[in-house]
């Protein structure tokens, strides 16, 4: 670990102040950067804890949808008896994600920002364009079996890891950003970014901004609404292909949908395609076989991972059959 | 690499612990808890010496609460709460398996939540509650899970056990020993190179079925 001082925060103005010091790294749950901390990835002159930040903190749950606090830990969350309920999606991706001792620490925020786990990546001594720009990609004709089959590209193909962050997007979340000049809000749709030829700017966060809080719109399709994710053992492992699903359903038909994905992309992947298949469809196995034919539209498969291409369409066609019958 | 894995690794790694055993003995016992303690042995290098750049820091003085009793002493910043647990306070109960959040063997509970002390800045548990594998039992009577694991023969090599313990107790409060496969799931942050998965469900099953009985 490269040297650092530490300090606590006492509030949300002291640490947006602090976010302009491009030397300071924020400390929430810790989790993904004590991981960065210890492989070198992150040199931080100043690690600001922002733990004590009464303004990041809490869950609110009301008419109008969930405030969930950017300190709001995972497990919280998770076992939250509206978000069982009501955002069933929110809570099946959370308990699917890594252990009970890391959902007990981990929060929305750091979640949302956390590095992704591409083996090229984490190990420094292999190039990586997302480490070091224009390094190169150990991954593209490397190991690659774990990698994106959607919205990569030459300079990166890495997966983000976050179950968390697709549950989001089939949920139409939103991030609150807060900086010294103001507060804006970003879909967390648009938040992640796919690499291009930037690999290394991963968010739409800018300089001296912090996420503050998510909000959940209360929605006609977040009740039911579902987490299907497939993995190389049962638990406490990284998704190799993982479906969000929410439907509003109707006189037998599908009102609404939203499909998000996990696994397969660079990025929490919303499938369009396979949404605007299932507006209007009836509720019959063959209108899902169809929608869900359309998961890995656009791929682009690397000698390893080609398996993805079916695997989420048939993760895709599992959570539609069992929330749509 | 930086250099620690192989047999320079190895090297490292030995000069590491005959350092910290010479200054153990040379110190008159490590398990005095109180002001000072960190200052009096010299900080091992935090992270174990990986990838690490010994670069001296200014020591952060601490105050933590560790098993109900309150520790003054002063650390690197970039100290784990495992590390001030194992090498400054000699509460070498807490193991370090992984050291990267994989493997559970440092789980301790913060506030009575289990959490892992590698991925924990010491700095950061200032003012909470931290229990570990220490404080559990009362006096010369173990906790119930601690009684459990060793009637159901629930370890072999006994290294990941503190850690499966720790767990185990946390899982038992939080409600999720309603069935194995519960207990499966929500013990899957430990990892038992032994295998001694099946008894470990027993020795939690056997705790959690006593406790629903006696509230009921």
């Amino acid at each position: 670990m490269h040297p650092f001082r530490y300090a606590r925060l006492a509030d949300l103005a002291a640490a947006l102040t602090a976010a302009k010091d491009s030397t300071a790294e924020f400390l929430a749950g810790g989790t993904d950067m004590l991981q960065l901390l210890k492989d070198d990835i992150r040199r931080p002159a100043r690690l600001l804890d922002l733990g004590g930040i009464a303004e990041l903190q809490g869950i609110e749950a009301g008419p109008s949808g969930l405030r969930l606090g950017a300190l709001a830990r995972m497990s919280d969350v998770a076992e939250h008896p509206v978000v069982k309920a009501e955002y069933p999606v929110l809570s099946q991706a959370l308990l699917a994600s890594a252990s009970p001792q890391v959902r007990n620490m981990g929060t929305m925020g750091g979640n949302l920002l956390q590095r992704t786990r591409c083996l090229y990546f984490r190990d420094i001594a292999t190039p990586c364009n997302r480490r070091i720009p224009d390094s190169g990609c150990g991954a593209l004709n490397g190991e690659n079996r774990l990698h994106a089959i959607l919205g990569g590209s030459d300079h990166c193909v890495a997966t983000h890891p976050s179950d968390l962050a697709v549950a989001l997007v089939a949920l139409d979340a939103v991030l609150v950003a807060q900086s010294l000049g103001g507060k804006r809000r970003i879909p967390v749709e648009a938040f992640h970014l796919a690499p291009g030829e930037t690999p290394d700017r991963e968010t739409a966060l800018a300089p001296g901004e912090i996420i503050t809080a998510v909000e959940v719109p209360a929605t006609a399709f977040a009740r039911r609404s579902l987490y299907y994710k497939v993995r190389d053992r049962a638990s406490f492992e990284f998704a190799l292909a993982a479906a969000a699903v929410a439907l509003d359903l109707g006189e037998g038909r599908i009102r609404e949908a939203r499909v998000a994905l996990g696994g397969v992309a660079t990025k929490p992947w919303r499938a369009h395609s396979v949404e605007a298949a299932l507006r209007g469809a009836p509720l019959e196995r063959a209108a899902f076989e169809t929608a869900a034919s359309h998961a890995a539209d656009g791929a682009q498969v690397l000698a390893q991972n080609g398996f993805k291409v079916a695997l989420v369409q048939r993760a895709v066609l599992h959570a539609l059959v069992t929330l749509g019958t | 690499m930086s250099g620690d894995g192989g047999v320079r690794g190895w090297i490292k790694r030995w000069s590491r612990r005959g350092f910290l055993q010479a200054t153990a003995w040379g110190g008159g016992g490590l398990i005095v808890g109180r002001a000072g303690v960190g200052a009096a042995y010299g900080d091992p290098l935090p992270n174990g010496g990986r990838g690490a750049t010994a670069a001296t820091m200014d020591r952060l003085p601490l105050t933590l609460r560790v098993n109900g009793e309150t520790m003054t002493l002063a650390v690197d910043p970039r100290t784990t709460l495992l590390d001030v647990l194992r090498n400054h306070l000699g509460l070498t109960g807490t193991k370090k398996g992984c050291d990267m959040g994989a493997c559970g063997a440092c789980t301790v509970h913060i506030d009575g939540r289990r959490v892992l002390s590698c991925l924990t800045i010491a700095a950061a548990a200032e003012g909470n509650a931290i229990t570990s594998i220490e404080g559990l039992a009362s006096g010369e009577g173990l906790h119930p899970m601690q009684a459990a694991f060793i009637a159901h023969d629930a370890f072999q090599c006994g290294y990941c056990t503190p850690g499966q313990i720790m767990s185990a107790v946390a899982l038992v409060e939080e409600g999720h020993a309603g069935s194995a496969a519960d207990i499966r799931e929500f013990m899957s942050g430990n990892i038992c190179r032994c295998g001694a998965y099946n008894n470990i469900v027993d020795a939690v099953q056997s705790v959690a079925k006593h406790q629903a009985a006696g509230r009921g």
